[in-house]
């Protein structure tokens, strides 16, 4: 066995959530190996539309609210460090966010949502305020008639996920990681105090293990004795040629990149674990971009894709450790982006102490089981 | 150093940057340019530098330009037809927020 | 929404005949093609180039004349001006023609979208003036357009047949730039034998070579280190040859590599795709008649492998009738002739894929080369975007943006991929290619929202 292949710990997922906590990880001193699939699977990163989103997160949840709100918190820090560490910027910008309503019942919803959500994080505040369409104009110009207002919110930024992701790796390499390619792991083992996971190439050997990959998690998870409850759901974005620049900040509908690319989406669809996009709901996404800027009617759309969010039955992340198998982690979530900043700096460090913090334990699959963790 | 095979033939005209270019029927936009001995075409969007046409089979999007105000359109895969006005197209596109 | 029995996508050779013979057999069938008139490039303007023309461009593009002809007199719908842009599983075809977007729904696809050329990324390659050699010949077909003074570079048959249709317009070339390796000339001696059983290539190729090097056009063999000087058009041509350096002077330099399938929508379609060796491309994996992977889904012409327009054309009028076949329906007899006439014309493939086989230097371009004409990124990037472990070039399409222009990696893919499978020691056909998502081709975006999705009753 090469010495390439045992590591403090194996991470399993080469996307957004693995990369990111590899990082962490490494920052932290340890020996990391990420194991990741090959150039073609079902890479939710990829398909990431790159915001940094705080509004309308963890209603439902405050945990998963505070624990946005957190990583948002961090991402200034953490995308400065991950420039010095990497030698690439992940674009990153917070000039707040917002989202349009397009009726009067939709303000009603929101408004409700803002006043729920207002006391969600204590003295620090929701930072999310409504603005009528006078408002709006100034902050946004180029609005179609149907806008009748929105939600701003102070903490949303955006980023560019491709260059997150290039940025986590090259930042890996640097502090001594190692990126494993086509070696998607088929088995995960106990050996002796560590783990053994095993992939079509080579046998991989950790103290600990974290289980990153995505849906690829519903086949590992069981392994270890972890029951993680995930379903697909396609989200469609399409991206326009490069726009002198337009939008001044991200939506939640829309948003601008540094290149002058305008990238728009918010599509759900229950459709397995395809990655075709359909024109259909292309047409709907563009119908509604347009009813937003009408200006972008003269856009061309260049490009298209179609990527799998990892849902959970909540839509709030899982972060369960093993009782069972200490040392093994498995991390479940959607929001790879908004949520980075918090995995690289707040989470890596608890999985390098070898235990996640007490009050994480609200992320526990546990909530679905009627048990406690 | 542009030559047409038959010496005569029906023309019609159109413009490039003001500049009034001739064409015959059966001209693509790119193809008028070209024999008028025009082949800067654009800057690129993301140096700046120029680009001109390329492979003439619509592939490579090269040869973008401004067709009467509607912008990057392919100058190899559009008909030239009598008054276009066509501009060099100018890195990203410029959207009027209205 | 409109259906048909057999939508042809393409109306080259392949297409053309494709849809003619299928349309005779009596399938409701529709080609869609996106230039204004049928013949795809090879045959490009057929129907309207004059006299003065076709003689300039010669007896093997005046063939055309008939297919084109042929296939207008058979009962097949054609849609000019049709840009496909998505194909679904179930064979739906969005497509926009004339500002707006439609669909047709097809029980089987002929994909007929041929060849382009090979990419030969070197430095100044995206400077103004400097074209693909296809680029001057399609000037010539479609508008009489010569252009004066031009350098040809590269290695192939289409750069002897573009300066010999110069030389008969009255404007050779200054110069043949070959880089066809001098070992490649022994190693295709082997295949000289096979090559003589298909009619008449090697004569007429050679007639070719005579006409231009009488009219005095220089001609550089075994050209290396070539790369283009000018500021904002390229204005010289510099390269090393028989250990001398050469520099020419020139405004229009034409770049040539040889051809290789089209593989856009073979790729949307998420058809199988093996490398081949021999002729150093991607192709769709197809049976002999075209069938793809795909359920319903077939390749005919360059697109499935390249063999030049008399194979395209035969192979075209082979789909048909192997289609014709299944259904119990056809010309048994005459399917057969077709399969080995087209057996006999592709004797000649491994003397020219073994000549012509791209030099080394040709797909492994300089770190400060751009590759990706759309986003600039160079072959440097491409290489540490590997180093930092990219398995593919999905992730470095990722990381770098390379293939994410307006092109959608048309021009860089297969270099892209050569360059990445260098890099990690494996072939191309390991390391993959792009993956190819819709619009196939940019399509506005108010298009895009117009573009409403009918589920009335079928209206054809």
């Amino acid at each position: 066995m090469s010495a390439g292949t045992t590591a403090d710990t194996l991470v399993i997922g080469g996307g957004l959530v693995g990369a990111a906590v590899a990082w962490g990880l490494a920052r932290q001193g340890e020996k990391v190996i990420l194991i990741d699939e090959g150039d073609v699977a079902l890479r939710a990163s990829r398909g990431n539309f790159g915001l940094v989103w705080v509004q309308s997160k963890g209603s439902g949840m405050h945990d998963y609210a505070r624990w946005t709100r957190r990583s948002a918190d961090l991402w200034p820090d953490f995308a400065g460090q991950l420039a010095e560490d990497s030698g690439v910027s992940p674009d990153y910008h917070k000039p707040g966010g917002l989202h349009f309503c397009l009726s009067e019942e939709e303000m009603d919803e929101v408004r409700a949502l803002n006043d729920r959500m207002h006391n969600v994080n204590g003295a620090l505040g929701y930072g999310a305020e409504m603005l009528d369409r006078k408002q709006l104009d100034e902050l946004m110009p180029g609005l179609g008639p149907d806008v009748v207002g929105g939600s701003y919110g102070k903490h949303d930024g955006h980023a560019n996920p491709l260059l997150l992701l290039r940025g986590l790796h090259a930042a890996l390499a640097r502090r001594g990681g190692r990126y494993a390619s086509d070696a998607r792991a088929e088995t995960i083992e106990p050996d002796g105090t560590g783990y053994r996971v095993t992939t079509p190439k080579d046998v991989f050997r950790g103290a600990k293990v974290v289980l990153a990959a995505g849906h690829g998690n519903s086949a590992l998870a069981p392994q270890l004795d972890l029951d993680i409850p995930l379903r697909p759901e396609k989200g469609q974005i399409l991206v326009t040629e490069r726009a002198a620049p337009l939008l001044t900040m991200p939506t939640h509908l829309l948003r601008q990149t540094d290149e002058g690319t305008i990238m728009m989406g918010d599509s759900h669809e229950d459709t397995g674990y395809s990655t075709r996009s359909g024109s259909p709901v292309m047409s709907q996404i563009a119908r509604n971009a347009i009813r937003c800027f009408p200006a972008l009617a003269n856009l061309r759309l260049v490009r298209s894709w179609a990527a799998v969010r990892i849902l959970t039955p909540d839509g709030a992340p899982i972060y369960q450790q093993s009782d069972a198998h200490p040392g093994v982690f498995s991390l479940n979530c959607h929001s790879g982006v908004t949520l980075a900043g918090a995995h690289a700096l707040a989470l890596a460090p608890m999985i390098a102490a070898g235990a996640l913090a007490p009050e994480m334990a609200a992320f526990s699959a546990g909530r679905f089981h009627g048990q406690t963790h | 150093m542009v030559r047409r095979i038959e010496p005569d033939g029906e023309t019609f005209e159109f413009t490039f940057e003001g500049r009034t270019i001739v064409a015959r029927p059966g001209d693509s936009i790119a193809a008028a340019l070209t024999a008028a001995g025009i082949v800067n075409l654009r800057d690129s969007v993301v140096s700046g530098r120029p680009r001109g046409v390329f492979c003439m089979m619509g592939s490579c999007f090269d040869c973008l330009v401004e067709i009467d105000g509607v912008p990057n359109r392919q100058a190899c895969m559009t008909a030239a037809a009598s008054g276009l006005e066509v501009r060099r197209q100018r890195g990203g596109v410029e959207v009027q927020a209205s | 929404m409109k259906s048909c029995d057999i939508a042809v996508i393409g109306a080259g050779p392949a297409g053309l005949a494709a849809a003619t013979r299928a349309a005779d057999l009596g399938y409701d069938t529709v080609l869609l093609d996106e230039q204004p008139s049928p013949g795809g490039q090879i045959y490009r303007a057929v129907e309207t180039a004059d006299h003065a023309r076709t003689e300039v461009m010669g007896a093997d593009y005046a063939r055309g004349r008939a297919i084109v002809d042929a296939f207008r007199a058979s009962g097949a719908a054609y849609m000019d001006g049709a840009l496909v842009w998505n194909i679904s599983t179930d064979r739906v075809i969005d497509f926009s023609r004339g500002g707006a977007s439609s669909q047709l729904s097809a029980k089987r696809i002929i994909v007929a979208t041929g060849a382009v050329e090979r990419p030969w990324p070197l430095p100044g390659w995206t400077l103004p003036g400097v074209t693909t050699a296809g680029a001057l010949q399609i000037l010539m077909k479609a508008s009489g357009i010569v252009q004066e003074d031009a350098v040809l570079a590269g290695s192939g048959p289409l750069l002897w047949l573009v300066a010999a249709q110069l030389v008969d317009a009255g404007a050779p070339p200054r110069a043949v730039v070959e880089t066809t390796p001098r070992a490649h000339y022994r190693a295709a001696l082997a295949q000289l034998p096979a090559a003589l059983r298909a009619p008449g290539y090697l004569a007429k190729g050679w007639r070719m070579m005579r006409k231009v090097k009488r009219a005095g056009v220089r001609h550089f063999a075994g050209a290396e280190n070539i790369a283009i000087e000018g500021a904002d058009a390229a204005s010289a041509i510099r390269f090393t040859a028989k250990g001398a350096s050469e520099r020419i002077e020139a405004s229009s330099i034409a770049l040539h590599q040889g051809v290789v399938p089209n593989q856009q929508i073979t790729r949307l379609l998420r058809c199988d795709h093996a490398w081949d060796a021999a002729q150093q491309c991607f192709r769709p994996v197809t049976d002999e008649d075209g069938q793809s992977s795909v359920q319903e889904v077939y390749v005919a012409g360059d697109g499935a492998g390249i063999g030049g327009a008399l194979s395209a054309a035969l192979h075209g009028e082979i789909t048909a009738l192997a289609i014709a076949a299944r259904d119990g329906r056809g010309d048994p007899a005459r399917l057969k002739s077709l399969r080995a006439e087209r057996a006999r014309d592709a004797a000649v493939r491994p003397f020219l894929e073994t000549l012509y086989a791209p030099a080394p230097h040709v797909t492994a371009p300089a770190d400060d080369t751009i590759v990706c004409r759309c986003e600039e990124v160079t072959a440097g990037a491409i290489r540490e975007a590997v180093n930092l472990g990219a398995p593919g070039p999905n992730q470095v399409k990722s990381f770098l943006r390379a293939g994410m222009g307006p092109c959608q990696g048309r021009v860089c893919g297969p270099v892209v991929s050569a360059i990445i499978a260098e890099r990690r020691g494996e072939t191309p056909g390991a390391t993959g290619y792009y993956r190819i998502r819709p619009p196939l081709k940019p399509i506005p975006l108010s298009e895009l929202a117009q573009f409403t999705i009918p589920d009335a009753p079928e209206d054809r």
